[in-house]
């Protein structure tokens, strides 16, 4: 595998990475190797590099690592290995297999914990980098928190905003503190290290903050309510094997829903919660995966979903 | 024993034995963490120059702190100290990228446009800090450190901005192909030239897998250029005299401020430069939210100073450092050293290169060894007599 | 020489070799216990050298060094200090935003329990050494705010304080005014009556024949004898350094002055801080005349040159060369209007010191067409012209037109300064200072070389603070105080008296 400039100690997406490749090294022997990226004009000549080393399957962690992963599936036809890439679609390349998270799907559960736990009747959002993928974060919670709202009959405001980056913590976090002193007793983010400050605001006003991606209850034991956690590891563990024996064919993208199996959920701490809401929680869960809930991942999809609720 | 006397005084000798020793301690680090010194250092070479493709990289990586660092080397024998270069750098890819994803004229007229267009940037960001020493008399590694953060923050600004920010990505839009630098950039990524390519493996190598490209030769050019300059030219003349002595400067009617600001307006300008060959020459061909320093302009500093500051030593000490650097990544793919233990292996590596005036040193001690071991010789004939 | 308790310090054939070059060869020195011996030598005979060898700086190729009798043998400086050597160089070591008592405790400081800095019993050891040899020191000082004759005996107070019973002092008088160097006197005679020996380093005569007792004189890494300074003068002492008889007294024929060259007018110039320095200055500088300035330090000298050469704002008043006005221009324009400087400073003003021999003999010209067309600067002609200079200047070594000019003695440095300055014919030529820190040999050279560019029809205003060297060499003396010119003279209508007197504000007009 080949690590974006995170690198491998990031805590987050390419470590979690890297454990999953090392759990297939030492439950069924796979041989494994990281190449870390120290700036961007390195991916290319990381991912060729990799291939130089026999690799039969190379994965691309992190979506900016796209393009470079298209061109390196496209000049290399006749050497006998196959590329993933994690949080990007492939460009349809036979080589090139996409691996997506539902992200709305978590999301979507969180974001019905924190309808339920709020007593302000505000809770907040905070993107990192506008996109569509982050879009998916917002409007599965929007949807969640709507949900919520419905069923308990009442009106809940959401108040979404972008940072515009992924790494500035100083901003996520006084975007936070804007939104608890508007009255949000709950935050969720989508935003890398920026929702490190978001954590931290939540931490110093003493309300919540819901995690993201892993469970990031560690930062704040007593101040993140949840975490809509995605399991790389997981998908890398059990994905690789399939590809490298064709059983999942290339050019195509692998959408890793709830009801695949154990990649994505929220953690079982639930100490933090009112009583009662873990467990409707997780019957949202399976609702979602039996598809009774459709969840939208997008602002058309949020405003039909948000109408069918009424 | 006399010959390696008169060996180690040679100027040659104590890169050589600097670099050397680099290695032996850097073995001594390896070993003591676990891994076979011996297999590292075979890994590393064999990384960066066992295909023709890893020697290429190589040449490739070297490009932009070749650049960075005749700067930093320019700016210090003048006397100024450009910690700026990172910022210089940046402001040449922001440049650059605006100018290229703008425009798009036939490339004669488009990479000349884009490439001076980066390197304009970084010279009026240099001469600014200039400008502010010679003014005003602040410090330029004050205000060196401070241009980079906005540097920085300018380039995730612009890449956000809705005009050239490239949707679901963290980049901004790409510069128009007429701006490639590379060589036959159009025709081997056309499907004919792949076709092609993959029949020929070692053009393929070189050509498909590299961005091969014409910013290393334009980067000796400028070396050689600022070291003519700098000794050969009345203006580098000025220049120096400023650096060592700005007293003696000005009372011999040299404009001191002017030089200052023209001197950071030269270094900016190189690492401007630098910043257009790389949106020019290798992929991505733009700039991207950037979370830290990338470490363009700090690098140059360490080429600068393995080079002892010449600009035109800077040649070997960037493909060096970028060989060293290259190279690691094998190391940690092949051998699984983390990138903590191989950093400090360059770092050891790189640390005992600059010390230029090493060798001379360990003569003198062996001369003052041999006599002390002659004149105990003496003593002893004269005892047994 | 025997071997014997009587000597503090002995050296027996000492032998230094640089690479080829021998530094010293076979050189004798023979100390008396509670004497001041003095090493005279000119620049670059080997005077510091020998004494770094002492001081544990360098090591003997060759050669014994005893003290007191016995043999020993100096690793280091470390050693040295331990064996009761302290040594003041030429150029203070000492820590400028520090207090007196920390430089002085810096490197052997005074611990309690713990490590921790003692420094009210620091303060209390250092008061009571400057009480005992009667230093006027304030231990609270900051170095930054106190003389450099302050200076000079807070390094010895460091060396005294480490226990030193043999004191090296490296040229202690070449950066001291002459009341300084009285105090200076002073104190080595103090010293010397509590029972240290002292060594001093030095060029300057006429302090040799009032501070030593016996003098050892080193010509070009030679040992040329050592005498008995009462037995001695100082023309005999000059011969003896330089090789040859040397004309103490400066030579001239009666000056033909001409138009008025050089014209100060009303002058009123401030220092940094915004105080007067120069009030309603005026002079006047014929052409083929030297203009002698007589003043002590701090009287508007520096300000002075700085407005001349357009450094420092004329806040009032003109200064014309040839009949034009060159007040505030700058410093290149009042170059090419054909004024040369010879500054006071060398090292600070006049050279660069990194940079080669033929780059600083440019220095000031390097823009003139002949050393190269258009942006390019022809280092070819460059070596021509400074072999040329190299020759005529008889600059030593020869052939160093290549080398950098730190290398060479400060004396050739002032050659090269006075030869890039009077090689490109100079209307006005102003000599600051020109001879400081200058041995016999060369400050007889800087005269010669004034005296004949007076004679070529050069304007020629000397500033110098050594009162011998404005009566010696000018046609016309002027005395400055406070700013202003207080009294103006033809040579030899005057006496040292006088002139002392107005240099020191009385008698004003």
């Amino acid at each position: 595998m080949v690590t974006n400039t995170g690198g491998i100690n990031d805590q987050g997406f390419c470590q979690l990475s890297w454990e999953g490749l090392k759990r297939l090294r030492d439950d069924k022997g796979y041989v494994v190797s990281y190449i870390e990226s120290k700036q961007d004009a390195d991916y290319f000549t990381n991912l060729d590099k990799a291939i130089d080393y026999g690799a039969n399957f190379v994965w691309a962690i992190g979506f900016a690592m796209a393009e470079a992963a298209y061109l390196t599936a496209r000049i290399n036809p006749d050497v006998d290995v196959d590329f993933g890439i994690i949080d990007a679609s492939t460009n349809g390349d036979q080589k090139l297999t996409g691996v997506l998270f539902a992200n709305e799907e978590p999301s979507f559960i969180v974001g019905y914990i924190a309808g339920r736990t709020t007593k302000t009747n505000k809770v907040g959002f905070v993107g990192g980098i506008e996109s569509d993928n982050i879009y998916a974060f917002e409007y599965g919670y929007l949807s969640g928190v709507a949900y919520a709202a419905h069923e308990l009959g009442k009106k809940i405001d959401v108040n979404s905003q972008y940072a515009e980056s992924f790494t500035d913590s100083a901003k996520g976090r006084s975007i936070a503190q804007k939104m608890i002193s508007d009255g949000a007793d709950i935050v969720y983010h989508a935003a890398g290290s920026v929702g490190i400050g978001v954590i931290e605001a939540a931490k110093e006003a003493g309300k919540f903050a819901i995690g993201v991606d892993m469970d990031q209850s560690f930062l704040a034991p007593e101040n993140v309510l949840t975490s809509a956690i995605k399991r790389v590891d997981q998908a890398i563990y059990e994905l690789t094997p399939k590809l490298i024996a064709k059983e999942i064919t290339g050019g195509k993208d692998v959408v890793l829903r709830l009801r695949d199996g154990d990649f994505l959920g929220i953690p079982e701490d639930h100490h933090l919660m009112p009583k009662g809401v873990y467990e409707d929680a997780l019957k949202i869960s399976e609702k979602i995966k039996s598809g009774e809930i459709v969840v939208p991942a997008s602002k058309d999809g949020y405003e039909k979903f948000e109408k069918s609720l009424a | 024993m006399n010959v390696l006397i008169k060996f180690l005084k040679r100027p040659v000798a104590s890169s050589l034995l600097a670099i050397l020793l680099g290695f032996a301690v850097a073995a001594a680090i390896l070993a003591t963490t676990g891994f076979n010194p011996f297999e590292t250092f075979g890994t590393l070479f064999y990384g960066a120059l066992g295909k023709p493709k890893y020697i290429t990289n190589v040449i490739i990586k070297a490009t932009p702190i070749l650049l960075t660092g005749v700067s930093v080397a320019f700016a210090f024998q003048t006397g100024l100290f450009n910690i700026g270069a990172e910022g210089q750098y940046v402001l040449g890819t922001i440049c650059a990228t605006i100018v290229g994803v703008t425009c798009n004229f036939p490339a004669p007229i488009q990479i000349p446009l884009v490439v001076l267009s980066g390197a304009l940037g970084g010279a009026l960001l240099g001469a600014f800090v200039g400008f502010l020493k010679a003014r005003f008399g602040i410090h330029e590694v004050i205000t060196s450190i401070m241009t980079n953060w906005i540097m920085l923050y300018l380039c995730n600004f612009v890449v956000s901005t809705e005009a050239f920010h490239k949707p679901n990505s963290n980049t901004a839009l790409t510069v128009n192909p007429s701006s490639y630098t590379m060589v036959l950039p159009q025709w081997k990524m056309s499907d004919e030239g792949i076709e092609y390519l993959l029949k020929v493996p070692w053009l393929r190598d070189i050509l498909l897998k590299t961005d091969l490209n014409f910013g290393f030769v334009v980067a000796i050019f400028v070396a050689v250029l600022a070291g003519i300059l700098l000794t050969r030219t009345k203006l580098g003349y000025e220049l120096r005299a400023v650096g060592f002595n700005p007293e003696a400067a000005r009372f011999t009617g040299i404009g001191v401020k002017r030089s200052v600001v023209a001197c950071m307006l030269i270094s900016g300008g190189i690492c401007g430069l630098a910043g257009a060959l790389n949106i020019t020459g290798i992929s991505p061909h733009t700039i991207t939210t950037l979370a830290a320093q990338e470490g363009y302009g700090f690098n140059g500093l360490s080429v600068a100073f393995i080079a002892g500051c010449s600009t035109v030593g800077c040649i070997p000490a960037s493909l060096l450092f970028s060989g060293l650097t290259y190279g690691g990544m094998t190391v940690q793919q092949m051998m699984g050293v983390p990138s903590e233990i191989i950093n400090i292996m360059i770092g050891v590596i790189v640390f005992f290169t600059a010390l230029p005036a090493m060798a001379p040193k360990i003569a003198t001690w062996l001369e003052r060894r041999k006599k002390a071991r002659q004149s105990i010789d003496t003593d002893a004939n004269a005892g047994e007599a | 020489m025997e071997v014997s308790s009587e000597y503090a310090v002995q050296m027996h054939g000492i032998v230094k070799r640089f690479g080829a070059f021998t530094a010293l060869d076979h050189i004798d020195l023979d100390v008396r216990k509670q004497t001041v011996h003095a090493i005279l030598g000119e620049n670059g005979a080997g005077k510091t050298t020998l004494m770094n060898i002492l001081y544990g700086l360098y090591q003997a190729d060759e050669g014994k060094t005893y003290l007191y009798g016995e043999e020993v043998n100096i690793a280091n400086p470390t050693g040295a200090i331990k064996r009761g050597i302290g040594m003041v160089h030429q150029h203070f070591m000492l820590v400028e935003n520090f207090t007196v008592t920390e430089n002085i405790i810096l490197g052997d400081e005074v611990c309690g329990a713990a490590g921790v800095l003692d420094m009210g019993r620091a303060r209390e050891e250092v008061t009571k050494l400057v009480q005992e040899y009667g230093f006027e020191v304030d231990p609270d000082a900051r170095i930054q705010d106190i003389s450099v004759g302050m200076q000079q005996r807070v390094e010895i107070l460091k060396a005294l304080y480490r226990g030193a019973e043999i004191l090296i002092l490296d040229e202690p008088t070449a950066v001291l005014t002459p009341q300084e160097v009285d105090k200076l006197i002073e104190i080595m005679d103090g010293l010397v009556t509590k029972g240290k020996t002292i060594i001093i380093i030095t060029h300057k005569l006429k302090e040799i024949m009032r501070s030593a007792h016996e003098c050892s004189i080193v010509r070009r890494g030679k040992y040329m004898g050592t005498v008995d300074v009462s037995q001695s003068s100082e023309n005999d002492l000059a011969a003896r350094m330089v090789g040859r008889n040397v004309n103490l007294k400066v030579e001239k024929t009666p000056a033909h002055p001409k138009d008025v060259c050089l014209s100060i007018k009303d002058l009123t110039v401030c220092d940094e801080r915004g105080i007067e320095q120069v009030r309603k200055l005026n002079l006047d500088v014929r052409s083929g005349e030297i203009v002698g300035i007589a003043g002590i330090d701090g009287n508007g000298q520096s300000e002075l040159v700085d407005a001349i050469m357009s450094l420092a704002k004329a806040q009032a008043g003109t200064i014309e060369v040839k009949g034009v006005e060159v007040q505030n221009t700058s410093p290149r324009k009042v170059i090419d209007s054909g004024v040369a400087t010879i500054p006071s400073d060398r090292h600070r003003w006049g050279l660069v010191l990194p940079m080669i021999v033929s780059e600083n003999a440019v220095l000031e010209h390097h823009g003139d067409e002949v050393y190269g067309k258009g942006i390019m600067l022809d280092y070819d002609k460059l070596r021509a012209y400074t072999e040329e200079l190299v020759s005529q200047f008889d600059i030593r070594p020869a052939g160093c037109e290549e080398e950098r000019i730190s290398g060479l003695s400060g004396g050739n440095q002032q050659k090269v300064i006075i030869a890039r300055s009077v090689t490109h014919a100079p209307d006005v030529l102003i000599a600051f200072q020109p001879t400081r820190g200058l041995d016999v040999g060369a400050i007889e050279f800087v005269h010669k070389t004034l005296i004949a560019e007076r004679d070529r029809g050069v304007a020629i205003l000397l500033i110098s603070y050594e009162l011998d060297e404005v009566m010696d060499v000018s046609d016309k003396i002027a005395v400055i105080y406070h700013g202003q010119i207080v009294g103006e003279f033809e040579q030899g209508t005057v006496g040292e008296d006088e002139l002392g007197l107005l240099m020191a504000g009385g008698g004003s007009q």
